[in-house]
């Protein structure tokens, strides 16, 4: 069963605007007293507590990042369990309460954190109805629950409360797989839209943020960085700081900070701090950056996509193309740089980060701190958006040092510098393409290469502090599952994917939203629509022309439905004028075994300047079942707009000892002008699993604007920024 | 010793004369709604009002405050009793991680205090200073367009 949602303002009725206030220590929140919380996913008492008063709190490893999952995680248990929203309460990111569900990536925190806790709920309720069978005297048949009270479906006035079944006390019961789930025609809080809890907060600067925590005794702490990545510390002059108040200087190695009590104090002595560093200059030069990437020893082969014959079915192809692709290094460049606060003494670190991984970052500082990770315990707050992993974690690492060293709760806000300059990055991405198209102009030979670096997956990047301080960590870089998506999202007959996974990369890599998936689907779909134009092919018609997916060609067909696509080859013909318009589409399934997503950019070309400016972009979105309409929308518009920015300018630049984008002036992002109209169809499927929203409509926006200009100006942009020094050489090559 | 009146009342507080007045109104007097984002004037996350004007506390030296009446987030409206604004971003949802949402409320306060029946164009222009990078701008547009008609100056 398919329903298209296109209204959002209507809320759910009743919900009001709760605000849910999770606690910031732990608390003993209807666990028997004396009694460690469970945390092993197989329980139910892990995920789900209920006070006598019938309040429902919910544990949850996943944190919510600015995603909204503390609106709709919540929606999950409350239908299942069949009790009113509001009295669910959400823990999150505690990793002494809450369970590791893994660290908050990936599209995951429904698709699979959500699911779990479900059938927590499902057990639960279960278990409540039995209790109520006991208590009632009638057989579960007879039974039915309103808002959280259990009665007799002839005899309502014969009932009970949840809260007097199970009140306060432990449910003792392992989650049961086999628990039946409640029939999705019966829901009537999920895939309603819902307003998020924590905005009034937000809106009135009322809600807790990292940025705003302190503990009494506090002292404000910043790091001096070396002025080159790989630059060792040789001389301190402490004496240079002496005249700014109350300020102490920290060192351990190459790691240096300072402490101060107030925090301006130590932003005046960071910057006047007097130190002496080695010369370093390992970083490529950046003219030469994909000579550099392609001249990286290969440490493995990964083969993404191997069907049919790809070689012989190319060699006897009608018409063979191909084209290399590339995509620059960016940075998360989160509104607010990061921060935290630890209090290490007595053996114990009480850490507070708004980490997107608690859990992982529990063993990361244990590593930092050289302490056994269960004395380490650290509690969730938000900090500014997060879109994978950025200096959360390095800036987390920080504090912990320090208040180890100084023996002293410590704050430490990065600056702006420290952020862009040294949070870990999104890795440049280089793909070459081929493609044999039969007499037909069908695609029957597809070919793909990858250069991007290796994988540590189960590793997390190594963090500035002990790398600084020389603290022994294991080599590892991770830059995330960035070969998916290699391998097409159509089942051409032959077909061979490969990445090449190199050893190293200039940059410390990390994952940034949709990574890789977004640069591979980059590469695959305005490749096809070359492949499409060589022919004379609408791109609509060219890829419907391909698909069997019957869920794949429903989104695409919404996509091109909603933004009005007439049928014709690229390029438009009219290309008069000093503004060139076009139209481009892209189809993706995310990592070919989730949520379909379909997008149409529109763009206008100033031929002139070179300048894009993307107009509107239309997306269909198809991720099963939607849990909260509204929180849908509002990921898709992020993944949308901050992608366009992502597409159109943005780039890390460097030189050979440092990164020199240090902020908003030197990496520039899109502004209120320039952002496009995002416009959203949503497929909602009752009956599927719902699947992750996230990241899957940020691969749209480079291939679909991409094919947008070639529409508008007849040039193929094949580099990720589009810039206007690029679309100019582009159409100068072509004159 | 610095005099500083914000939100209504008057404090005399001492900091250092060149202390930027974000670090002040966060960490002397607690008021959390101004944001660290840049410390570059760059970002627009600290904005708070003076005299009614948008400001940049960032980096604007406390010393150089003098008579100038401040109001912060805290100071237009509370969760029980927001701002037109305030309740207009909440209406709309204009948040994801929010915490561009102080800018971009403080610097909408300022722009709806001297501007009737602002277009999109306009209210784009307005905003043109102030990042986003959660991609909420459409919201952020959809919430002063509401708040604008909430404060009756819209068509
Ligand atoms: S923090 Fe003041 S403009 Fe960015
Ligand atoms: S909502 Fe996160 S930066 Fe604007």
């Amino acid at each position: 069963m398919a329903t298209l949602v296109t209204t959002r303002r209507e809320f759910l009725v009743g919900t009001g605007a709760l605000v849910v206030s999770f606690s910031l220590t732990p608390g003993a929140l209807a666990q028997t007293a004396g009694k460690k919380k469970p945390v092993a996913p197989t329980e139910v008492d892990t995920f789900l507590a209920i006070a006598r008063d019938g309040t429902v709190t919910m544990y949850t490893g996943k944190v919510d990042i600015g995603t909204g999952i503390r609106a709709a995680l919540p929606q999950m248990v409350a239908e299942e369990l069949d009790v009113r929203l509001d009295r669910v309460k959400m823990v999150e990111g505690d990793t002494a309460l809450t369970p590791d569900q893994g660290p908050t990536w990936g599209s995951l925190s429904i698709q699979i954190a959500g699911v779990q806790i479900r059938q927590a709920a499902a057990t639960a309720r279960k278990a409540l109805i039995e209790l109520a069978v006991q208590k009632l005297g009638m057989p579960s048949a007879d039974l039915a629950v309103r808002e959280g009270v259990v009665f007799v479906r002839a005899e309502p006035h014969r009932r009970v409360a949840y809260g007097d079944l199970i009140g306060d006390q432990d449910f003792n019961l392992k989650v049961d797989p086999a628990a039946p789930l409640k029939n999705p025609k019966d829901y009537t809080i999920v895939s309603q839209p819902v307003p998020r809890p924590d905005i009034p907060g937000k809106v009135t600067g009322t809600h807790t943020y990292m940025h705003d925590f302190r503990v009494p005794g506090m002292l404000h702490a910043r790091v001096v960085r070396p002025p080159a990545i790989g630059a060792t510390l040789e001389r301190v002059d402490e004496a240079s700081v002496r005249r700014i108040k109350g300020v102490k200087v920290v060192r351990q190695n190459d790691f240096l900070a300072v402490v101060a009590e107030s925090e301006w104090a130590a932003v005046k002595a960071a910057r006047a701090l007097k130190a002496t560093w080695s010369k370093w200059e390992g970083l490529p030069e950046p003219a030469k950056l994909w000579e550099h990437v392609r001249n990286t020893p290969v440490a493995k082969d990964d083969v993404a996509a191997n069907v049919g014959n790809a070689k012989t079915a190319m060699a006897g192809a009608a018409k063979t193309l191909k084209a290399t692709y590339d995509f620059a290094i960016h940075t998360h460049g989160s509104m607010g740089p990061a921060c935290a606060v630890a209090d290490v003494r007595d053996g114990k670190a009480e850490i507070w980060s708004p980490s997107q991984a608690p859990h992982w970052l529990k063993r990361e500082v244990a590593v930092t701190l050289q302490m056994d990770p269960a004395n380490v315990h650290i509690q969730y707050l938000d900090g500014a958006g997060c879109y994978g992993r950025n200096g959360h974690e390095d800036c987390t690492a920080d504090a912990a040092l320090i208040s180890k060293l100084i023996g002293k709760p410590v704050r430490v806000q990065w600056s702006r510098e420290d952020e862009h300059g040294w949070d870990p990055k999104g890795p440049p991405t280089l793909l070459e393409l081929r493609a044999g198209l039969d007499a037909a102009g069908s695609v029957v030979a597809w070919e793909s290469e990858l250069w991007v670096p290796k994988a540590d997956l189960t590793e997390w990047p190594r963090t500035l502090a002990a790398t600084h301080a020389r603290i022994p960590q294991k080599e590892a870089i991770n830059p995330g599952n960035i070969h998916r998506n290699l391998d097409v999202s159509y089942p051409f007959p032959n077909q061979h994917s490969v990445a090449h996974r190199l050893a190293s990369t200039p940059f410390r890599p990390s994952w940034i939203r949709t990574p890789g998936r977004m640069q591979n689907s980059y590469a695959n779909e305005a490749f096809l629509d070359e492949c499409a134009a060589a022919v004379g092919a609408d791109p609509v018609e060219y890829r419907l022309r391909h698909l069997t997916d019957p869920r794949g060609i429903a989104v695409l067909r919404a996509a091109a439905m909603r933004a009005n696509w007439q049928p014709r080859p690229a390029p438009n013909r009219d290309q008069s004028g000093p503004i060139a318009k076009g139209r481009g589409v892209a189809y993706v399934k995310y990592e070919n075994t989730r949520t379909y997503v379909a997008g149409v950019a529109e763009v206008e070309v100033n031929k002139q300047t070179g300048a894009i400016r993307c107009t509107r972009f239309v997306v269909a979105h198809d991720c099963g079942l939607i849990i909260n309409p509204d929180g849908v929308r509002a990921q898709v518009e992020g993944n949308i707009i901050q992608t366009v920015s992502r597409t159109l300018k943005e780039e890390v630049k460097w030189n050979r000892s440092r990164v020199t984008s240090v902020d908003w002036a030197s990496y520039p992002i899109l502004r209120f002008p320039e952002v496009p109209e995002v416009v959203i169809e949503l497929i909602n499927r009752l009956n599927e699993p719902p699947w992750g929203v996230g990241e899957p409509a940020a691969c749209l926006p480079p291939p679909a604007i991409s094919n947008a200009v070639f529409d508008a100006i007849g040039v193929r942009l094949r580099s990720v920024p589009y810039t206007p020094a690029k679309v100019k050489a582009a159409l100068g090559a072509k004159a | 010793m610095v005099t500083l009146v914000v939100n209504g009342k008057s404090h005399r507080l001492d900091v250092e004369p060149d202390t930027p007045l974000l670090y002040v109104l966060r960490d002397n007097l607690g008021l959390h709604g101004p944001k660290f984002g840049c410390g570059l004037a760059q970002c627009g996350s600290c904005t708070v009002l003076m005299d009614g004007k948008a400001v940049r506390s960032c980096t604007f030296a406390v010393s150089k405050v003098g008579q100038g009446k401040i109001v912060t987030l805290e100071g237009l409206g509370t969760p029980a009793k927001p701002h037109p604004i305030q309740q207009a971003f909440i209406d709309e949802q204009a948040a994801q991680c929010g915490y561009c949402v102080n800018g971009m409320i403080m610097q909408t306060a300022a722009f709806l205090g001297a501007r009737r029946n602002p277009s999109e164009r306009d209210i784009r222009q307005a905003l043109a200073d102030n990042l986003c990078r959660c991609g909420t701008h459409q919201r952020i547009i959809a919430a002063v367009k509401r708040a604008a008609v909430l404060m009756g100056k819209g068509a």
